[in-house]
Formats: C-alpha cells, sequence, structure tokens
C-alpha cells in the first residue's frame, strides 16, 4: 500500500518542522517528507489541503478492559476508539482481571491486539503478582513476552521494602518503573480532593500530601537505586514542583498528566456529577494551573488519556460509590489542543507532549515522520467543531466529564504501520 | 442549573440549605410558624397534602427524624409509607434508581430520602420524573437542611433576629451534615459571626471557606455568644486515630455550667440530638435552663410541614 497525502501542513516536533508538504508512505515506512520521491506512485491519495498532518498520537495509558471487563468495553471497541482519536500507539495498564502478571497474558493480548486494526498495542507488566504488592513478577520473563515497563496501576503498594526491591530488581535490568504516587493510609478514605470543595459538599478527601509523600518515597528510593522511574498522573502543584527539583538535580525521571486534569477542577465536582470521579481526584484551581504552566515548560513530560470505560450502571450511583475514571481516548488531541489554544502554545510544542515525548519514554517506534520512521500518522482538522455525545464517541465508554461539551479539532484519518486503520466519514 | 429550584423560582426539592434564597428560607419559617398551633388542636390535622403519597425512603436507620417526617406528613393528611431500605432490597443488591422507579410507580408524590453517601439526594432528585418531589432527610456528611431549617427556627423563636448574632457550633464538624446545614443557614440569614470551635483533626479542610471563624480553645470559642450549639460525636470517633478517648474529649470541648457561663448571659444551647451526655455534654446544661434542645424537637415537626406543604404547592394552614 502506497500512500501520498498531499498538500498538508506537517507537523513533526521531533524534527522541529511545521510547513505544508507531502508526505509519501510506502510499505510501511515515511519514504518522503516534503518531497514526493522519483517514481512514486500511490495506491491512494489523500487531500490533506486544510488539515494537520502529525505523527500518530502515543497514548501512555489505556484500559483496553481485556481481559476480564469485557462488559465495560472490548478490546475490539477500544482499538477503534483509539484509532479515531488519531492513536497508533497505546500502553495498557495490567489492571485486568486477571492482572497481567504473566508471560501467557501479555502473549494472549499481544496476539489478539495484533490481528485487529487499530494501535500498537505495548502492555505495561503487573510489578507484582496479582498485583498484591507482596511478591515481584517475573520481569524479565514478562519483558521477553513484550511488557515495556512495570507498574501497580492503581493498585496500592503500601511496603516500602518491596518497592525497593522492585527498583533494585528492575535498575538489574533496565527496565522501567510506571509509579502513580499516591501513599494509601492517607488517601484510604478519599474520593476527591480534599479541599474547600469537597468539605463543603461533604465528600471525604484525599489530601495533596498522599501524593506528595509517596513521591518523595519514590524519588528517594531512585536516587539510592539508580531505577528507571517514570511518574505517571501527577496531580498536585507541590508534587510537579518536587519533580521539577528533582530533575534539576540531575535525576534520570520522567513524568505524564492526564488531559482530564488540564482542564478541570474540583469545582467541576459541585453538582456531585459522578463522571468527575476520577483517579488521581481533580485538585484545586491552583494544581490545575500548575499543570498547564509544567506542561507548557517541559516539567511534565507527556499527555495521555488514561483511558478507563465504566459502563453506565457503575455511575448511575451516588458520587462516593461510583466507579472513579473516564473515557478519553477520542478526546486526548481535542483537549491538547485545547490547552495550547488557551496558553498560546504553538502546535509543534504541544503536538510533542502526545508523540515524540511519550513515544521515548515508552520506548517504541513511531512518534515522528523522520523518512525511514514507521507510517503512524494522524491527519486531523484543527477547526473541526464537535459536541461530545455518547454517539460521537466510539468508545463503548460513554463516561467523560466532558459530555455535552463543544470540541474543537477532529480526527479525519489514522494510519497504523502504512494502513488507514480510521477514516472519518464525510 | 439550580436542581432544587422551579425555573421561577419556587421550592422543586429541598436537598441543600447551600445557596437557597433567604426568601425561601424565611417563607419556611414563616410558614412553620403557621402551622405551631396544629399539634396544639384537638384534631392535629390539616388536609392540605389528603390524597398525596409520600414515602419515607431510608438507606440509613434513623428512627427519629423518620418519626418527624411521618408525623408531619399525616398532619398534614397526606399517606405515608415507610421504607427501610437499609434492611431490604439494598442488601439484595437492588440499584437505588430501580427502588426509586418501582416506588415512582406506586405513584409517589415525595420522597423522603436519607443515605449514607453524600449527595444522594441530588442523584436522585436528577432522576425522578418532573412531578415528583425529593426531600434530603440527610446525606452522609453533605447536608440535612430541614435539621438547618428548624434550627434557624428555634432560633428565630429565641432570639427574634439573625442579624445581631454570635452563633458558635462545636465538635465534630469534619463528620456533621447537620453543621454543613446550619452554616448556609446562619450566614445566609445574616448572622455576622458564626464560629466552629473543634479541635483540627475533627474541622474539615478549609471550613472558613464556607464564612466561619475557627476556634480550637473552647473558652476563646464560647466568649460572648448567643447561640451554643453542640454536634453529636458518634462512638465510633472517640478512639482511634481522630480523638484519643472521650474523657479527653468532654475535659477540653464538651458542654459545661462552667464553659457556658463565658456566653452571654441568656445564650440558648442547641443539640440535633441524640446526645451522648457526658461526651459533649453535660446533663447539668442538657436539662438546663438555658437548653431549647426539647422545643427543637417539637419545631422539626411544623417546620417538615412547611417544607412538604411548600413543595406540594400549598401555602399557608
Amino acid at each position: 500500500m502506497k500512500i501520498h497525502i498531499r498538500n498538508g501542513r506537517i507537523i513533526d516536533p521531533l524534527n522541529a518542522r511545521d510547513q505544508i508538504g507531502d508526505l509519501c508512505i510506502a510499505a510501511g515506512k515515511i519514504v518522503g517528507n516534503g518531497h514526493v520521491p522519483a517514481d512514486f506512485h500511490a495506491n491512494r491519495t489523500i487531500d490533506a489541503s486544510g488539515f494537520i498532518v502529525c505523527p500518530g498520537l502515543v497514548d501512555l495509558s489505556v484500559r483496553l478492559r481485556e481481559p476480564g471487563y469485557e462488559y465495560r468495553a472490548t478490546l475490539e471497541s477500544e482499538m477503534l476508539a483509539a484509532a479515531a482519536g488519531g492513536i497508533t500507539s497505546l500502553a495498557c495498564p495490567p489492571d485486568t482481571d486477571p492482572p497481567l502478571d504473566e508471560p501467557g497474558l501479555v502473549e494472549m493480548l499481544k496476539f489478539r491486539a495484533k490481528n485487529l486494526p487499530g494501535p500498537r498495542v505495548y502492555p505495561i507488566g503487573a510489578l507484582t503478582q496479582k498485583l498484591e504488592g507482596r511478591a515481584l513478577t517475573e520481569m524479565a520473563e514478562l519483558t521477553e513476552a513484550g511488557c515495556r515497563a512495570f507498574t501497580q496501576a492503581d493498585a496500592p503498594l503500601t511496603d516500602t521494602l518491596v518497592l525497593l526491591r522492585a527498583m533494585e530488581y528492575a535498575a538489574t535490568f533496565g527496565f522501567s518503573l510506571w509509579l502513580r504516587p499516591q501513599d494509601v493510609a492517607l488517601a484510604r478514605e478519599g474520593v476527591a480532593h480534599d479541599g474547600a470543595v469537597a468539605s463543603r459538599l461533604g465528600i471525604p478527601g484525599i489530601p495533596a500530601l498522599a501524593e506528595t509523600v509517596a513521591l518523595a518515597t519514590i524519588l528517594q528510593l531512585a536516587r539510592e537505586t539508580g531505577a528507571r522511574v517514570h511518574l505517571a498522573r501527577l496531580s498536585t502543584r507541590e508534587g510537579i514542583a518536587m519533580v521539577r527539583a528533582a530533575k534539576a538535580q540531575g535525576l534520570a525521571v520522567s513524568c505524564d498528566v492526564a488531559a482530564t486534569h488540564v482542564h478541570l477542577s474540583e469545582n467541576d465536582l459541585v453538582g456531585f456529577d459522578a463522571h468527575m470521579h476520577l483517579v488521581p481526584p481533580l485538585r484545586g484551581q491552583r494544581d490545575r494551573d500548575a499543570i498547564r504552566e509544567a506542561l507548557r515548560d517541559g516539567s511534565i513530560d507527556a499527555l495521555c488519556s488514561d483511558h478507563t470505560p465504566v459502563d453506565e450502571d457503575a455511575k448511575q450511583v451516588p458520587f462516593g460509590e461510583s466507579e472513579p475514571g473516564a473515557s478519553g481516548v477520542e478526546l486526548l488531541l481535542p483537549l491538547t489542543l485545547k490547552w495550547a489554544r488557551e496558553m498560546g502554545v504553538p502546535l509543534l510544542q504541544a503536538l510533542d507532549l502526545v508523540t515524540w515525548k511519550p513515544a521515548q519514554i515508552l520506548g517504541v517506534p513511531g512518534g515522528h515522520l523522520s523518512v525511514g520512521a514507521c507510517a503512524d500518522v494522524c491527519i486531523f482538522d484543527e477547526a473541526a467543531e464537535w459536541v461530545v455525545t455518547p454517539q460521537a464517541l466510539a468508545s463503548q465508554g460513554d463516561n467523560t466529564p466532558f459530555l455535552g461539551h463543544p470540541m474543537q479539532g477532529r480526527v479525519r484519518y489514522t494510519v497504523i504501520d502504512g494502513h488507514i486503520d480510521f477514516e472519518a466519514p464525510h | 442549573m439550580n436542581l432544587q429550584l422551579t425555573e421561577d423560582g419556587r421550592l422543586r426539592h429541598l436537598l441543600t440549605l447551600d445557596g437557597l434564597p433567604r426568601a425561601i428560607i424565611t417563607q419556611i419559617l414563616d410558614t412553620a410558624e403557621s402551622f405551631m398551633d396544629v399539634g396544639e388542636r384537638e384534631v392535629k390535622k390539616v388536609p392540605l397534602l389528603r390524597g398525596k403519597s409520600i414515602f419515607n425512603l431510608f438507606f440509613e436507620p434513623s428512627t427519629r427524624t423518620r418519626t418527624t417526617f411521618e408525623i408531619a406528613a399525616k398532619r398534614l393528611s397526606a399517606d405515608v409509607v415507610n421504607l427501610n431500605i437499609a434492611t431490604s432490597s439494598q442488601t439484595k443488591g437492588e440499584a437505588i434508581l430501580d427502588t426509586v422507579d418501582n416506588l415512582a410507580a406506586m405513584h409517589a408524590d415525595m420522597f423522603i430520602v436519607r443515605h449514607a453517601q453524600s449527595g444522594a439526594a441530588h442523584f436522585i432528585a436528577r432522576h425522578v420524573a418532573p412531578h415528583i418531589s425529593v426531600v434530603n432527610a440527610g446525606d452522609g456528611r453533605h447536608a440535612h437542611p430541614t435539621q438547618g431549617l428548624l434550627d434557624m427556627f428555634t432560633i428565630r423563636r429565641y432570639k427574634g433576629a439573625f442579624h445581631n448574632l454570635t452563633v458558635a457550633i462545636v465538635g465534630d464538624v469534619l463528620h456533621s451534615r447537620v453543621a454543613r446545614s446550619q452554616i448556609h443557614a446562619l450566614t445566609t440569614l445574616g448572622v455576622p459571626e458564626v464560629r466552629v470551635i473543634g479541635p483540627k483533626t475533627l474541622l474539615p479542610t478549609g471550613v472558613e471557606q464556607m464564612g466561619v471563624k475557627v476556634f480550637h480553645d473552647m473558652d476563646a470559642g464560647l466568649a460572648g455568644c448567643d447561640v451554643v450549639i453542640m454536634l453529636r460525636l458518634q462512638n465510633e470517633r472517640m478512639k482511634g486515630a481522630l480523638l484519643p478517648s472521650a474523657q479527653e474529649y468532654f475535659k477540653f470541648f464538651g458542654l459545661t455550667p462552667e464553659k457556658l457561663a463565658l456566653a452571654k448571659p441568656g445564650a440558648i444551647v442547641m443539640h440535633p440530638g441524640p446526645m451522648n451526655r457526658g461526651v459533649e455534654i453535660a446533663s447539668e446544661v442538657a436539662d438546663g435552663p438555658q437548653s431549647v434542645i426539647l422545643p427543637q424537637v417539637t419545631y422539626g415537626i411544623a417546620v417538615r410541614m412547611a417544607v412538604m406543604a411548600l413543595l406540594a404547592g400549598g401555602t399557608t394552614a
């Protein structure tokens, strides 16, 4: 399959390139960027006039819900939704049922995903067996089966000695640990940010301290062990400041935030909408502002969807009883664009947060449009306006805090490995 | 969007006193005043809600609140059905909305809801048919609006006005839906100084943003108060990480005659009940001349009658 994408605005953050031109694809590779190679004859020509052509998005947290939670979503539905969101590579956390804690499960997931259209699926292995926080998994075996890193996802790890051993063991092989900093005891009873809004609404709170106390431990252990640590879903101003300081001291850590937390805050909890029940909780206005600024100054390395499809029944209950999480693969791009518009950040810089930078964190090909790179491309209409409704979303999870909100920016084509895996209806 | 008001500003549901306009609070208190004599008549009934079905929907056990709602509804001639769901179908896993739908199908006109989760009454109000009203009878730590209203009714009866008062709320504000409703009502009605008094473990983060002054020293907090509201300290809070013991709590935050003497002469003492004598309040105070704790209970019926009558479209008796 040879594809000729004509006359688009090509934005390629790695190569610091933002100009109108053609992109040519053959045999799953990019063979021309800005120019058309001699004797290139396309099977398919896409007129990208007025559209933006960028590397396919790399999403660091997408719950595909298989195995175990097929009633919430299936591999088919969520991979299609991810492709509709312009995502060409995704990392899936191990909090499935059973968790991804043994090679057979990882191989099965990779095999199933490979035979379906949609993004490249990179499992993140369970850090501990059954995610129970006690015994380490066979990290080396799991890596051979295809795991790119190891995590507890949102499962607690209360035993600091286990965390130390996990870091030492991972550092032995150079494996990467993805950790969401949250002190289990400090977060124990909470379902929302411990601040003025939760106090007013009488919702038990999770203090910002739950993040910073855990972060202090993780950073100290990472310094000591030399383990490669990626900090997932930061949510507080203080937490971001700690990571910024650790980086300045030369510690090789990276971090991400969820796109929801760039736009929402505790104020959105008024009215008790269970769709606002997220993990980590939506924090204060100043935390949200700190996230927006840290994305601009590069202290935060990547934006992810933290896609978590939840069935309607689990949200149709009072706030505190509801299942946390938001569906998000189809909103990652528009929410990134919205932040860039509001902050006056150039697209070249904004798209870096969802393409090249997360590709480096995950350590996978893609995320750029250099000649010879794999042909993972997203073509979107920056100006297209649409409204978030269940009908407008391909994901089986309709649970998004943005239901009814207008969005700007919509994917027109998603090319994965040289194939057009998504094409918006005209 | 204000869930509890109609487009023309009338009461549609009663879910919280947070943001409820002063005019509506005053209207409820005035209406309650007009119902005060109904309980003293030989026939303790007015026909305002004849033919209406009111469902007491209690997802959390309660005797006192449920009973006062039941009496209030019966005095308005409504038909009352009590459902203690804490001990029925919810334990069989029936979803809350299924329960509500089933009862709506039995032609309910009003749900009185108590639930352990904050926001549960909002949740139900958002899902019921337009002709059904929801009254929050306590949701988690969030709100207990009829209790807050009866407390305002009590203060107005004894103090006449709100604009010149200093009111102290003492104890476990963190877990108290009553305290939250009281704070909103007091600030809306123009009380110039609302104080909360308690140890740091029992005060919510950022409570001052609700318009109150925070005191950790009870003597300082009580000085010059016109109204002292004691909160119930539940048994499970009295040991562990929130408080070391009931004895130590009583020593520093219990209301004794000596402590009450620091408030203004003639200050009234209130308590939403049920009381823990010797934990948050000494018996001498609870049964003393400044206590208005039993009148609170009596007024509770008139206030709940007023709320139901206004929701059902009536005005006065």
